[in-house]
């Protein structure tokens, strides 16, 4: 697996083939959901754009109607960012300014609240044995794959979150 | 502290706290825990949106994790919404309550 690391002003990682592969189908999917999958009843919608007044329908839906559509532009710019920024499929660099690098916290962010809705995380859920049980009951099931990109995204959204923070500590 | 004179304060004078109109203090943007986001990115978040030291957002974020919510911002309404679509766009789960 790939990790960032801080080089002068940018985060840097290399990414092989099966990476870049994962990574654009999870960012495709994001904006998916987005733009013509777009759906309130989803529940992966629901946490994305969570009501901001879950006692006040009124107020709820009054704000939304008015933040709802910025809100959505940039999640959908931000998985734009990581599709822009990606190598192509035979693997490569992926090197990012901090505005870009920014840009894919909050795009990881996103899939991996949508994979969480999806894989029915919740806090009492160890990923490690989440994923040695999906493995025993059938190791070529889908959560298994699921699960294991769910877990890679997480590794890689802290490895780029520490590179970003390590440079602006060595400022 | 000894020694000086006690100030002669006035009846009309209030704390500073009291110059905010309490329309202005009265609501509060909170953050709920959420079994995804990574305690790294939501003491980050906190430090990047509202400048708080990284003492401050890390305490704020274990308040999240443990009591299951806490309140992030306090002000007028408008601003709280504001804080709030920033927090959404970073994936945070966030709503606005009377303080």
């Amino acid at each position: 697996m790939s990790t960032f690391r801080r080089q002068g002003e940018h985060c840097v990682a290399t990414f092989a083939a099966d990476e870049v592969r994962v990574l654009r189908k999870v960012a495709s999917e994001v904006v998916g959901l987005l733009t013509e999958g777009f759906d309130h009843s989803d529940p992966v919608v629901g946490r994305l754009f969570p009501d901001t007044y879950p006692d006040r329908p009124g107020d709820s839906a009054e704000f939304r109607q008015y933040t709802e559509g910025d809100l959505k532009t940039g999640k959908i710019d931000q998985a734009g960012a990581v599709l822009a920024a990606l190598p192509p499929m035979t693997g490569g660099e992926v090197r990012l300014d901090a505005e870009a690098a920014e840009a894919w916290l909050r795009a990881l962010n996103d899939a991996r609240l949508a994979m969480g809705v999806r894989l029915d995380i919740s806090a009492d859920t160890d990923l490690g044995d989440e994923l040695d049980d999906a493995v025993l009951h059938d190791p070529t099931s889908t959560r298994v794959f699921q699960l294991s990109i769910y877990a890679y995204l997480g590794y890689l959204q802290e490895s780029l979150l520490t590179a970003l923070i390590d440079g602006k500590l060595a400022d | 502290m000894g020694g000086m004179a006690a100030p002669q304060v006035a009846p009309v004078d209030a704390p500073d706290t009291e110059d905010v109109p309490v329309a202005d203090r009265a609501w509060v943007t909170i953050v709920w825990d959420d079994p995804v986001n990574l305690m790294s990115y939501v003491t980050w978040v906190f430090q990047k949106l509202f400048g708080y030291s990284h003492e401050k957002a890390e305490k704020l974020m274990l308040d999240v994790h443990h009591k299951g919510k806490a309140v992030v911002s306090s002000g007028a309404r408008e601003r709280m919404e504001h804080d709030a679509s920033q927090l959404h766009a970073y994936g945070l789960w966030a709503t606005v309550d009377r303080a």
